[in-house]
This record gives C-alpha cells, sequence and structure tokens, in this order.
C-alpha cells in the first residue's frame, strides 16, 4: 500500500506458538494479565468497544466458583467477515486467548457461539479444539471449550441475547443491569469477548502492552482487522492500524467514485463524502466492529437505507415496542415519503421516532437503528425523498 | 390411556445432547438437519422429552429463522438480500434460479426437492453475491455459475 497514513499490520493473522504463550501465561499470576490488558488499552474488537482489561478485571473480582468465558463468534451485522476469517485462518489463537481470559478471571469452561450460517466450518474447528484441548492438559490448565451454533438470529450477537440463546431460550436481550460480568451466562459472572479481541490479547500477551499502544491513537489503540465491500476494487479483509481518516481510507479503497462509506454495517454510521476528511475512523470519531462499505454515485442511498431498514425490522426480537414498531414505522414512513404519500417535512417526524428508539429501547439493536437512518437522512435527504 | 408413538429420533437427539434446558436448540437443530423442518408432532415430542411445555419448544423455535417450523425441501437455498449481495445482483441471481427450479421466492418444489428463501447478511459481502445451500456457502455468483451449482444438485 502506497498511502503512507493507510498502515498494513499483520498481528491477527501472524501464526503464533500457542505452546509458548501458554507457558508464559501460566507463570503469570492472573491479576497481573488483567493489568497487561488493562494496559494495553484494548477496546473490544466486535463494535462497542468497552475496555477488554476492565472486563476482565470486574469479573475476576466476582466472588463464584463457576465463572465462563464467552467468544462472540455470531457476527452478523451486514459487511462485517472478519471474524469468520480469523477462526479459520488461526483457530487456535482464538482458543488461547479464551484460555488467558479463563486464567485473568477463574473460569474453567468457555463457549465460542458460531453463527449457524458458518455452521460449515465446524469439523475444521472441532480438529483445532482437540489439538488445544491437548494442549491444556500438557500445562494442567483446567480449561474446556465448547462450541455451540446461532440459528440465523442477528439479535443473537447482543451479549445477553446470546446468552439466552446458549441456555436454550429465545434469544431475547436481558435488562441490564446486571451486567455479565455480575450475572452473565446461567447467571454467572461472565468475560463475553468478541473474536478478534481474544486474539488481540494473546498478541499482547506475546508482545506486551507497550508495543500494542506503539499502533493507532490515544483514543483508539492498536491495529483492526477491517471487513471491506462495496464499490471498491479491493473488497476483503484487511488490518489496518487505528486512527486513519475516512478520506484516507478511500484513497487506498475507493473506486475513484465514492459518495458515501457506510461505517460500521446497518447499526453504523454514513460518512458523505463531504465529510471524509474529517471524520476518524475509531473510538474518537466513527467507531466500526470492522465493517467497511462504499457505495459510489450510481448507487441510491435511498435503497441503502430501506435495506438496512428491511433488515432491521426482520431482525428486531420484538420484545421491546419501540424498536419492534418503531423499525416497522420508520421502513413504512420512508416508503410512504418515497411514493409522495407523505411530504417531506414527515422525515424529521421520522428522525424523531429514530431518537426516541435510542432512548427507549432495551438493547443495542433498537438503540443503534437511528445511527445509519439519521446519518442516511441528513447527508442525502433528496435522494430519499425524489 | 393415550397412546404415545415413541419418536426414536427424539430419543436419539436426547441422549446425545442431554435433556436440560440447554440441550433444547442442539436438539432441534439436529432434527432440522434430518428432517429439513419441524412438525407440530416434532415439537410436541421434544417437548415431552425434555419435560418442558410444548409452548416453550415453539416459542423459542419460532425465535430462529434456521429453526424451520414450515415444510421445507431436502436443499435449502438462501440467498442473501442484504445490501453488498443486493447492490451486486442478487435479483439476477434469484431469477435465474426462479427459472431453472420453475419456483418462486418462499415456495418448495412438489417434490420436496429445493425450497427458495432470501436470507440477512450471511457474511460474504467481499464475495458477493452469496447464498447458502444448507450449509454450504456459495460466492460471487453469475447466472451462470448458479445454473452450473443447480444442475449438479438437481442430479442428486
Amino acid at each position: 500500500m502506497n498511502n503512507k497514513h493507510v498502515k498494513r499490520v499483520d498481528l491477527i493473522f501472524e501464526k503464533v506458538e500457542c505452546r509458548d504463550t501458554m507457558k508464559k501465561i501460566m507463570n503469570m499470576e492472573p491479576d497481573d494479565i488483567c493489568q497487561e490488558v488493562l494496559e494495553s488499552d484494548l477496546k473490544g474488537r466486535g463494535g462497542a468497544g468497552f475496555p477488554t482489561g476492565l472486563k476482565w478485571k470486574y469479573t475476576s473480582l466476582e466472588k463464584e466458583s463457576v465463572k465462563y468465558i464467552v467468544c462472540n463468534a455470531d457476527e452478523g451485522e451486514p459487511g462485517t467477515f472478519k471474524d469468520r476469517e480469523i477462526l479459520d485462518q488461526v483457530p487456535e489463537k482464538v482458543f488461547c486467548g479464551m484460555a488467558i481470559a479463563g486464567r485473568a478471571v477463574g473460569a474453567k469452561i468457555g463457549y465460542v457461539y458460531l453463527r449457524g450460517e458458518y455452521k460449515f466450518m465446524i469439523p475444521k474447528l472441532n480438529e483445532h479444539l482437540d489439538r488445544f484441548h491437548k494442549l491444556m492438559d500438557e500445562y494442567n490448565h483446567n480449561f474446556r471449550i465448547y462450541i455451540r451454533l446461532g440459528s440465523g438470529a442477528y439479535i443473537c450477537g447482543e451479549e445477553s441475547a446470546l446468552f439466552e440463546s446458549i441456555e436454550g431460550k429465545r434469544g431475547e436481550p436481558r435488562n441490564k443491569p446486571p451486567y455479565p460480568t455480575a450475572s452473565g451466562l446461567f447467571g454467572k459472572p461472565t468475560a463475553i469477548n468478541n473474536v478478534e479481541t481474544l486474539v488481540h490479547t494473546v498478541m499482547i500477551m506475546k508482545y506486551g502492552a507497550s508495543q500494542f499502544k506503539e499502533l493507532g491513537t490515544k483514543d483508539s489503540r492498536g491495529s483492526k482487522v477491517f471487513s471491506v465491500s462495496g464499490d471498491t476494487p479491493k473488497a476483503g479483509i484487511y488490518e489496518l492500524e487505528l486512527g486513519m481518516s475516512v478520506d484516507e481510507f478511500v484513497d487506498e479503497f475507493g473506486d475513484g467514485d465514492t459518495k458515501a462509506v457506510q461505517v460500521g454495517g446497518a447499526s453504523g454510521f454514513c460518512v458523505p463524502r463531504k465529510k471524509f476528511d474529517e471524520t476518524i475512523i475509531g473510538f474518537e470519531g466513527v467507531p466500526t466492529g470492522g465493517s467497511m462499505k462504499l457505495f459510489n454515485s450510481t448507487r441510491s442511498m435511498y435503497n441503502v437505507l430501506h435495506n438496512y431498514l428491511d433488515f432491521f425490522t426482520e431482525e428486531s426480537c420484538g420484545q421491546c415496542t419501540p424498536c419492534r414498531v418503531g423499525c416497522q414505522q420508520l421502513l413504512k414512513g420512508v416508503e410512504a415519503v418515497k411514493r409522495g404519500d407523505k411530504n417531506s417535512k414527515y422525515l424529521d417526524e421520522l428522525v424523531k421516532l429514530a431518537k426516541t428508539m435510542k432512548r427507549a429501547s432495551k438493547c443495542g439493536l433498537g438503540q443503534s437503528v437511528g445511527n445509519s437512518f439519521g446519518s442516511i437522512v441528513e447527508n442525502f435527504k433528496e435522494e430519499i425523498i425524489y | 390411556m393415550e397412546m404415545i408413538i415413541e419418536n426414536e429420533l427424539v430419543k436419539e437427539l436426547a441422549n446425545k445432547h442431554g435433556r436440560t434446558r440447554e440441550s433444547l436448540i442442539p436438539i432441534l437443530q439436529d432434527m432440522v438437519v434430518h428432517n429439513r423442518y419441524l412438525s407440530r408432532q416434532d415439537m410436541v415430542d421434544v417437548a415431552r422429552e425434555l419435560d418442558i411445555s410444548a409452548a416453550d419448544v415453539y416459542g423459542t423455535a419460532t425465535f430462529y429463522t434456521f429453526l424451520d417450523t414450515e415444510v421445507r425441501g431436502k436443499y435449502v437455498i438462501r440467498i442473501c438480500k442484504t445490501i453488498s449481495c443486493a447492490m451486486k445482483g442478487k435479483n439476477d441471481i434469484l431469477s435465474t434460479i426462479e427459472d431453472i427450479l420453475k419456483m418462486r421466492l418462499g415456495e418448495t418444489t412438489p417434490d420436496r426437492k429445493f425450497s427458495l428463501l432470501e436470507a440477512n447478511c450471511i457474511g460474504w459481502c467481499h464475495k458477493a453475491p452469496a447464498m447458502l445451500i444448507n450449509d454450504t456457502p456459495y460466492t460471487e455468483l453469475t447466472p451462470e455459475k448458479v445454473t452450473e451449482i443447480l444442475r449438479e444438485y438437481i442430479k442428486k
């Protein structure tokens, strides 16, 4: 890559001898592991960006004898496909990250919740898991991992819905608090991390927190795996240093005619061309779980918005009214405006509804519908109306 | 006395996965692999085997898209309809399949060989358009490619 601001990194997919990492962490105090991850400033790579070290610390402080580690491999955000690639290329590192987390918080059981769409990966994952368990035995690390499959429900990527699903129930998010660190899977303290986050902890254990922090910015340390799709000649998976602007990203991945970039998938934000320069991809600007979709001038942003709303209407679990009814009304609303049955002022009403959903919905799904809705309507109003 | 006809598959799967609540979804998932869908009777039988209410089984099954409670074919085709696939010609792929299998979206062929459904993002956006046939993903589809793929399935 020639662009000096878009820096390729190769940490996530770097082959690591997990045996060495295990040896190292088995000689470390659990508290020191938490501390090292805390010092790295690593934030969760699933999208929400909660500090991983804090999550582990809180879980470790709980005085329960049974605790769990859960690897969230339910990546369902439109435009995200990096976790599959990670699990395909370096599964042993994901398991190793779970073992590190287990050691850090005092958990003996881990679950990988893999989305049903990736069921074809199970035989290979099981082979790696057998090898991993043998390695655990060698180090007398009493830690076992079980793989559970989803069944085509986007909402199960929400942590508490995911717990419900593993428990054999409808994947309906729970009220928070209590947070998973206190009461998660089966009501026990649980550290739940994204696939990529867990692999980062392996690299932090290998190279140290200070080296991890050399990459990225103050608010967004390290590197991140991006899933790039849409109108780009370079669709694919790229690990990049955090801290670049959308402009720099588009220079590298655009097709020369990029008019908007959707950062963070359907639940993320739409950045129009005029804001490429000022928008940083990261926790100080627009955060992303990795999904980067480029749209060029041939695309109708009405179609994009309609597609997202259709997605949310289907994937809302239906449990809370603001999200269930809100998604349906936003979809009907933009259709009515497009048909001309409602005038353009009605869009303002819909934006208000999306804001209400943000405040009143029970979980992240309903709370984030307004991100894409608000940013697309605000920046591409004429495309929605005409 | 009510006659209870043993559901061998349910028994076998309960032996394999257990009879606690967290065994429910793995059991239902395996039943779908065997029968392609969950019949009302199957759900009642699972409820009896796990000693939970049939309403709980039905409620759980109907929550999950892949736990079909309607009759499905031996091969369930799920075409991704989310934005990247929609942008890269998903509709052409859909109409090609409809033409070849002489069926519409949402239908199952009378011989119960194929079902044709849409799915939300299946995670192959960089290789759009994509679809699943049962568990197998097919990516970078073109009308020619999908014709070729279906020809193989028709022969099976």
